[in-house]
């Protein structure tokens, strides 16, 4: 693959950074040794990044950009091996270092900062302990300096009472301020180059904003080039100077992350930036638009979304009549505090709002907010505190034996982890056709018959029956939870994050084939999402959550255009790239 | 980050041929379907050990339960004295005991009880320790507190030290008597882990999943819970036949396991120890037998762990 994308145009060459660029990757080649022999993850990468700039690789799970930022440091996994080409750092080729002289480098003129924060501080150390042991092991102080660079470094970090705070263990911080501290550890040393892979994708948008403000200024200030590894394209084209997106292992498109996104050449990237969720995008929404406008949108939009509107449009005209009644919910879990104490935590606090009868209802909030309860609450899995939930009519706590066995036959779950919601020890024909067997319907030959028919439905092949969950990929799998919830036909689905876990052309694919089935079957979607940005693919009414309330709750274009509560309009500005024109 | 930086790229695009655009999250269709079971005995199939182990439990068994196909002699019967300790000859490839029986002979015979206290008793084990660890962990509240600590109350107790006890008051030792008593004293361990096993399958999203579908909560425990709980069991079971192969042999060591007309390597093992400075291969003998058995065992055990263990799966 000719992968020269990176070069310096005539203008700028009197920029001696441009000449010699602090990070050059020539033609790298990566492998993994498995059972079925040398798989090969990254095929001919090349890439440049010059001083103080920022760089985004950009790619789905598997599309190699990890395994990239792994090698430039020397820290691919046990059967990770780079089989060719190089890395040039300041004209050192890193790939023929030797292990010791590696260390020299990685932390000293490469920082890290690593995706999870809960996991990467060790919870037996405090944190002053583990910042200092940083500095320490970089040599950048050494005794009583070390401790007074230790709390500069805390401090920096945004820790206002850093000498107090060093005292303590990484389950007394939050994600957030876990995440700051790795990202002070990886600056520590004031590095040439930090490489931060998805340093935010476990974090809340607000927080994601926080953090990625965080390291702007400090790199700014330092003069320290990045290079972000993300999935996200909104935050790449905020974040980064130059892109480089990465399919299979292979670069397919590269250069100022404004031009690649705003016109994008290559058919991957093309995809991708069409799928790509921003507040920008009016999908579903916009068919309930006076026919006017919505005919700009079609023009400006494309093909599948047509498809789309047609279906709302149809939906449209329906009855709303209200399935669900939330009317003032309360829940509260009592914690245990040792002896005979216990904490009243209210989760749920006063929630109400209605769901009509084909309509999606999303319900968005940061971890915390309480939305995942709801949806417990919504699936009789937990018992109300106070209040009442309606279903059709009847008072769904109050349902006992046939009953609930029938209420649970209308309302099915989707959850977030398409890992852990199949069983790995039943095959996908066994996994969907259980809810037919609990409620005893049909015989063998038509429950079969049921089987393949769902998996129509779903779009995937009949010859899936035999296949088990390990050898699905997430969308797959979520494919398949979304079959096994809608074998009993249901009349509400209950989403709690259901597209979450997913790559943003599989999270499209889901979406899609969510409002196609809402479409065919008339279905209630109660969709559970932190995800602002995918609620305006496919909601029609939203309720932002905060700690327990419902802060707002509107139509999904009322809420996006004319946000009222300030929470609300934090959450939409924190969406990274959120005013940015995608080319589509 | 700063637009103003002077541009020193121009926008590269892959030649779309060389990178063709995939359908999106298509399923293979080619790889035959794996279970979990199925892909367990494929990294079992492939390792040297497991085969080795197999085939070394193979003779045991074979020889336990068909010890006349091995030899010709009777342990017991055609005992000479004037052969006492001696050395091996002709027809008696081990030589003689210190009462001038064969040790080959005894060897041999000595297998069956061994084998069938260590069968018997991870048996009983391993299916009380299921169902009580599964009762008591998947239920919770008053009965998993009831049964831990009663199970910590016989998890205090050393197994042998308490099997000593017990024999002592017993009118009869056959391997039968030996193997539940054994087992009286070791159900607590399997329980544990089960229970350990089943809190952890209990809580997965599958489980809530079927919930919500209506499955009840007896057949989710028996069609979700169990069959994802029970890897670790297999795996201790395994191991542990070994060890209770062992006891078995402390005690009749110890002189309170089987009585001496029972051929066991244990009893063997322990009226060598008298002689052993003149014959010691009379005592390297059957002490062997119960390595090479107890090896054999934990060896199998091994392989199982690697294949069922979720961890070293995920690896490959």
């Amino acid at each position: 693959m000719i992968g020269n994308q990176a070069m310096t145009s005539p203008q700028s060459s009197s920029d001696r950074a441009a000449a010699a660029p602090l990070l050059e990757i020539k033609n790298l080649e990566v492998g993994f040794k498995t059972q079925r022999g040398f798989i090969p993850a990254v095929e001919g990468v090349s890439m440049r990044l010059e001083a103080g700039q920022t760089l985004a690789i950009v790619g789905e799970s598997g599309s190699g950009k990890s395994t990239t930022a792994q090698a430039i440091i020397d820290l691919l996994p046990g059967a990770g091996k780079v089989t060719g080409g190089q890395i040039l750092f300041e004209g050192r080729d890193l790939t023929t270092l030797a292990p010791k002289e590696m260390q020299a480098v990685r932390g000293n003129l490469i920082g890290y900062v690593p995706q999870d924060p809960m996991s990467n501080l060790n919870p037996v150390w405090n944190i002053g302990f583990q910042v200092e042991e940083a500095i320490r092991a970089n040599g950048v102080a050494k005794g009583k300096a070390a401790r007074a660079r230790t709390i500069e470094v805390l401090q920096q970090a945004g820790l206002a009472d850093a000498e107090v705070r060093l005292k303590q263990y990484p389950h007394q911080f939050s994600g957030g301020m876990r995440q700051r501290v790795l990202i002070g550890i990886g600056l520590s040393s004031r590095p040439k180059l930090l490489i931060a892979d998805e340093p935010t994708s476990a974090l809340d948008v607000t927080v994601q904003r926080k953090i990625l403000d965080h390291i702007e200024t400090l790199t700014r200030d330092y003069g320290t080039s990045v290079l972000f590894i993300t999935h996200d394209l909104g935050l790449a084209v905020e974040r980064a100077d130059q892109l480089v997106v990465m399919y299979k292992g292979k670069v397919v498109e590269s250069g100022r992350s404004v031009d690649i996104l705003a016109n994008p050449l290559h058919p991957y990237t093309q995809k991708l930036v069409a799928a790509a969720p921003n507040l920008a995008s009016r999908r579903i929404q916009s068919a309930r638009r006076p026919e006017s406008t919505r005919k700009l949108d079609i023009a400006s939009i494309g093909s599948v979304d047509d498809r789309m509107m047609a279906k709302a449009d149809a939906r449209d005209s329906g009855p709303s009549e209200n399935l669900v009644t939330v009317d003032d919910i309360t829940k509260i879990y009592r914690i245990r505090r040792g002896g005979f104490k216990t904490d009243e935590l209210k989760a749920v606090d006063g929630v109400s709002f209605t769901m009509p009868r084909g309509t999606t209802t999303a319900i968005v909030g940061e971890s915390g907010s309480g939305k995942s309860t709801v949806a417990k609450l919504m699936l009789q899995l937990e018992t109300i505190t106070s209040g009442s939930i309606r279903f059709d009519g009847q008072d769904v706590a109050k349902l006992k034996g046939a009953d609930l066995l029938k209420f649970r036959r209308r309302v099915q779950p989707v959850f977030q982890d398409p890992y852990g919601s199949l069983d790995p020890v039943y095959s996908v024909g066994n996994t969907i056709s259980e809810p037919l067997r609990a409620h005893g319907i049909g015989d063998k030959k038509s429950r079969s018959a049921r089987v393949y028919e769902l998996l129509e439905q779903v779009a995937l092949p009949a010859s899936t029956v035999n296949r088990y969950p390990n050898e699905l990929s997430g969308g797959q799998r979520q494919r398949i939870a979304i079959a096994r919830a809608l074998a009993l036909k249901p009349d509400v689905l209950v989403l709690d994050e259901a597209v979450s876990a997913l790559d943003v052309l599989v999270q499209g694919q889901v979406l899609e084939l969510l409002t196609d089935l809402q479409a065919e079957l008339e279905l209630t979607y109660l969709f559970i999402t932190h995800d602002l940005a995918v609620v305006r693919l496919i909601a029609d009414t939203v309720c932002v959550m905060q700690s327990g309330k419902i802060v707002e709750r509107a139509t999904t274009d009322e809420v996006f255009d004319n946000p009222r509560e300030e929470y609300t309009r934090t959450l939409l500005e924190a969406i990274p790239g959120a005013h940015f024109e995608f080319g589509r | 980050m700063s637009n103003n930086l002077p541009e020193t790229s121009q926008h590269f695009v892959a030649d779309a041929s060389a990178t063709p655009v995939h359908v999106v999250d298509s399923l293979d269709e080619t790889d035959k379907a794996r279970s979990t079971w199925a892909d367990a005995w494929d990294a079992m199939r492939t390792r040297p050990m497991f085969w080795i182990a197999l085939s070394l439990i193979f003779v045991i068994v074979l020889v336990a339960v068909f010890p006349r196909l091995f030899t010709a002699e009777a342990p017991n019967s055609g005992c000479l004295l004037p052969n006492s300790n001696g050395g091996p000859e002709a027809g008696h490839p081990f030589g003689f005991t210190r009462q001038g029986c064969d040790v080959f002979a005894r060897v041999i015979f000595g297998a069956q009880a061994s084998l069938v206290v260590g069968l018997l008793a991870t048996a009983l084990v391993t299916a009380f320790g299921i169902v009580i660890g599964a009762l008591a962990g998947y239920y919770g509240g008053f009965l998993d507190a009831v049964v831990s600590r009663v199970g910590d109350i016989f998890f205090a107790i050393p197994t042998v030290l308490g099997a000593i006890v017990l024999i002592s008051v017993l009118p009869e030792r056959t391997p039968v008597v030996i193997a539940l008593v054994l087992a009286i004293f070791a159900w607590p361990q399997i329980a544990r882990i089960m229970r350990g096993a089943v809190l952890s399958a209990r809580s997965a999203d599958y489980v809530t999943a079927s919930t919500a579908l209506g499955v009840s909560r007896f057949r989710i425990l028996i069609r979700h819970v169990l069959p994802n709980a029970i890897a670790p069991v297999i795996v201790v079971a395994t191991t542990s036949l070994g060890s209770f192969i062992v006891a078995e042999a402390t005690l009749s060591f110890l002189g309170i396991g089987l009585p001496p007309n029972i051929m066991s390597w244990g009893n063997d093992i322990g009226q060598a120890r008298t002689s052993v400075q003149t014959a010691p291969m009379v005592l390297f003998y059957p002490a062997a037998a119960l390595s090479l058995t107890v090896l054999s065992f934990l060896m199998l055990g091994d392989v199982v762990r690697d294949a069922l263990d979720p961890k070293a799966r995920a690896r490959r």
